[in-house]
Formats: structure tokens, sequence, C-alpha cells
């Protein structure tokens, strides 16, 4: 969890209120906080009841980022700040390495094929490894679209159970 | 809608012209990839090309938001104010049109923003995020052009009767870009190498026409438009005109 400035070390204030907002659920995956999915980058503490929220997009049209922008708002609200502002950062981009471990372990609960670990960019080339489906556990499946219910998905299909899956893709 | 993104260290554009025909690129092409909806080959195409829509809208809405107010610029500007690409906004024709176009765009694009996020300017940021983006869509027009390039005798005259017909506007897309510091010309030879390995394995052949040409390709930027254009542009506006203000 990154709280507070670059600069500065957060506050125990500042590290509450971001337990706060990282609690709130991803709209689309309802399983996964904003903290497991990584999307929240800083809780900042402006003034008495005056707090601003970083958060970044999964991608860049993501619709739901107004969603979790109004769903943080209201989780400060209920906590006694009056004042939210929550702002987009795109820089650094956000990655599926972002996502916990705990936050993986949801995901393919959920039925999702959670996204395969990519290491640092430019770092040495990641073994390619199977894709599993998350209600058998085989490693036999096949790709039936690049684009699924989301732009972060990809539509999947095992060979095993039959079973048709959603794959949270590598970005 | 509005938009409230920082991009990283630089707050407002230094260079609102390039930034401008960027969004215009992103937004009218998610416009024209929006109008498959319902009416795609099936039904995982009418997904997959709403999702890359999506994504181009979000470029758009950050690009936009950097010279202006985005809704303005989106619905009040004329035809001749808009600074696309003549490519993007080529009617869908059929399928393997809508493919011919994402691919010379697509592979265009990921040269583009793989070189602006190596750099240093207000638009590193977003290209940083993006090209991780588009090359899932160069991915998905590449694969598409293998199966309908090396598929039926009739998908192979379609598919190259597409790529021939879109080739002309695809000079333009290597025009320097006011205010960004970019070697166009490597670019373009990359762009080209990409291609042609696409087409040869797709046993396709890469046209043999100019790339740009005729009076009417290639002066998307200087707000010149091919003909369809402003019927597209009549439809993306005519809500937003008609109810000046209107929210829900």
């Amino acid at each position: 969890m990154v709280t507070g400035s670059p600069t500065t070390a957060p506050t125990p204030l500042e590290e509450e209120l971001a337990r706060i907002a990282g609690a709130v659920l991803d709209p689309e995956l309802p399983v996964l906080t904003l903290a497991e999915l990584g999307v929240l980058r800083g809780v900042h503490v402006h003034g008495p009841g005056r707090v601003e929220v970083e958060l970044t997009p999964t991608y860049t049209g993501c619709p739901a980022v107004e969603a979790m922008s109004t769903d943080i708002e209201n989780a400060l609200h209920d906590h006694g700040i009056p004042d939210v502002s929550v702002v987009t950062v795109l820089s650094p981009a956000w990655s599926t390495d972002d996502i916990s471990e705990e936050g993986r372990r949801k995901l393919a609960e959920f039925g999702i094929a959670p996204p395969r670990p990519q290491g640092p960019a430019g770092g040495p080339i990641p073994l390619t490894l199977a894709i599993r489906c998350p209600h058998c556990g085989s490693t036999d499946t096949e790709l039936l679209s690049r684009f699924s219910s989301t732009a972060c998905k990809a539509l999947r299909r095992c060979a095993a159970c039959r079973e048709p899956f959603d794959h949270f893709k590598e970005l | 809608m509005t938009a409230r993104t920082t991009t990283g260290d630089a707050g407002a554009t230094t260079v609102p012209a390039a930034t401008l025909a960027l969004g215009d690129d992103a937004l009218v092409l998610a416009q024209r990839l929006g109008e498959w909806a319902g009416g795609a080959p099936v039904l995982e195409e009418e997904v997959a090309l709403a999702n890359i829509a999506l994504d181009l809208l979000g470029q758009a809405r950050v690009l936009l938001s950097l010279v202006g107010d985005e809704d303005e610029l989106a619905y009040l500007r004329e035809e001749r104010a808009f600074r696309n690409c003549q490519l993007v906004e080529q009617p869908n024709g059929d399928f393997a049109h809508t493919i011919a176009r994402q691919l010379y765009f697509s592979t265009y694009q990921h040269l583009l923003y793989r070189r602006l996020a190596a750099g240093d300017s207000p638009l590193a940021g977003l290209a940083a995020k993006a090209v991780k983006e588009v090359a899932y869509h160069q991915d998905h027009a590449e694969h598409w052009t293998l199966r309908l390039g090396d598929g039926t005798e009739e998908s192979h005259r379609r598919m190259q009767a597409a790529c021939d017909a879109l080739w002309r506007y695809t000079g333009e897309l290597f025009q320097p870009l006011d205010g960004l510091d970019l070697d166009t010309e490597a670019m373009e030879r990359a762009w080209l190498d990409s291609v042609t390995a696409v087409l040869g394995r797709a046993t396709l052949t890469v046209p043999p026409g100019p790339r740009t040409g005729a009076w009417s390709a290639g002066a998307g930027r200087q707000g010149l438009h091919t003909e369809s254009f402003g019927r597209m542009l009549a439809e993306m506006q005519h809500l937003h005109r008609s109810h000046p203000g209107a929210s829900w």
C-alpha cells in the first residue's frame, strides 16, 4: 500500500484513511478490494476534513473509475471526511503485477483465471505458463477471444471440463 | 462527463497541436469501431471491437482534456477543426476493411506510443499506459489478417482488396507532428517492415500503389477530411447538439 506523498512518510491518519479507501470493493469484480487490485496510489490529508485520494485506472478507458471514485468518496464521508477529491493518475502505469497474491486467489475463486506474473520490464523473459481453468484446474485451455466481458479480460475455454471462463490478461 | 487526470509531472500540455491530432485519431476510430455494435460477424468480435473502441475512447478523453474541455472538443467542433488522420475516418466497409484499418493504425500507434513513452514530453505518462493496451489491438488485427488472408478464396480476395483500398491513407501517419520530437522516418521504416511481414505471412501482397497521393489523401492533420467523415460527425454530435447541457 502506497500512502502519503513520495517525499514525506504517511501520517497515522493517512494510513487509516488509506485502509478505509483500500477496503472499497471493485464495482466490476466485487470480490476484490481496491487495495488488492493495486489501483490506490496514495491518500493525502491537505487540511482538516480535506483529503485527496490518488487512483490509477487499470485501462485508460476503464469505465469503473467513476464508480470507484464515488464509492471512495462515500466511504470517507462516512468516516467523517467532508471534503474528498479523487484524482486519476496515469503514471507509473498500472500493471497486473500490482494485483496482490490475495487478490489473485480471490479472482480464481470467483471463476476468473488470474493474470500470470510478468516481472520487471526489460528483465529476463519469463516462461509462458499455461493458463489454468478456474473451475477444474486443468491447464488444457484454449483462447476463444482476446477481448471478453471487459477490455481487461480474454475469453477462454477449458478442454477438460468444457466450461468457458474469463482470463484476466497480463498488462 | 469530466475527467480529472494527471499524466505525470506536466499538468498542461506544451504540445497542443500534436495532442489534439492524437486525441482526434483515438476519438474518431473509437466512434467508427462503435458502429459495429449490434452488427459484428460474431458475438466475440462484437465484444472485441467494442473493447478496443473503449480503450481508444479512454485515450481520447485524456488527450482532449489536456487541450481543453473534452465534451466541447468532441461534440461542438466542425469538421474542418478535427485534426485526425484520414485513415481512421474511413468507413468500416466489410469486416476485412475494418481489420486492414486496425492493422495499419495499431501498428503505427504502437510504434508512436512506444517512442513517446520513452521520451519526456507531457504525453509520456499516457503513452506508457496506452502502449500496453495497443499491443493487444495490434495482436488482434494481425491474427485476423492472417486468418482472412490465408483463409478461403473469398476471404483472401476481400482482405487484399481492403489492404489495397486503405494503403493510400497510410503515408499521412508519418508526417511530423508539431512539437513532438519523433524520428518519423525511422517509424515509417519500422511500420513498413512490420506490415510487410504480416501481409507476407497472410499470403497477401503489399499494395503497389503510392502511400499518399491524390488530392484527397493525406490532409486530415490540416483539417481536410474525406466525404464520409461529415456524416460520421453528424451522428456522433447530434444528441449533444440537440440537448445542450443535458445529463442523466
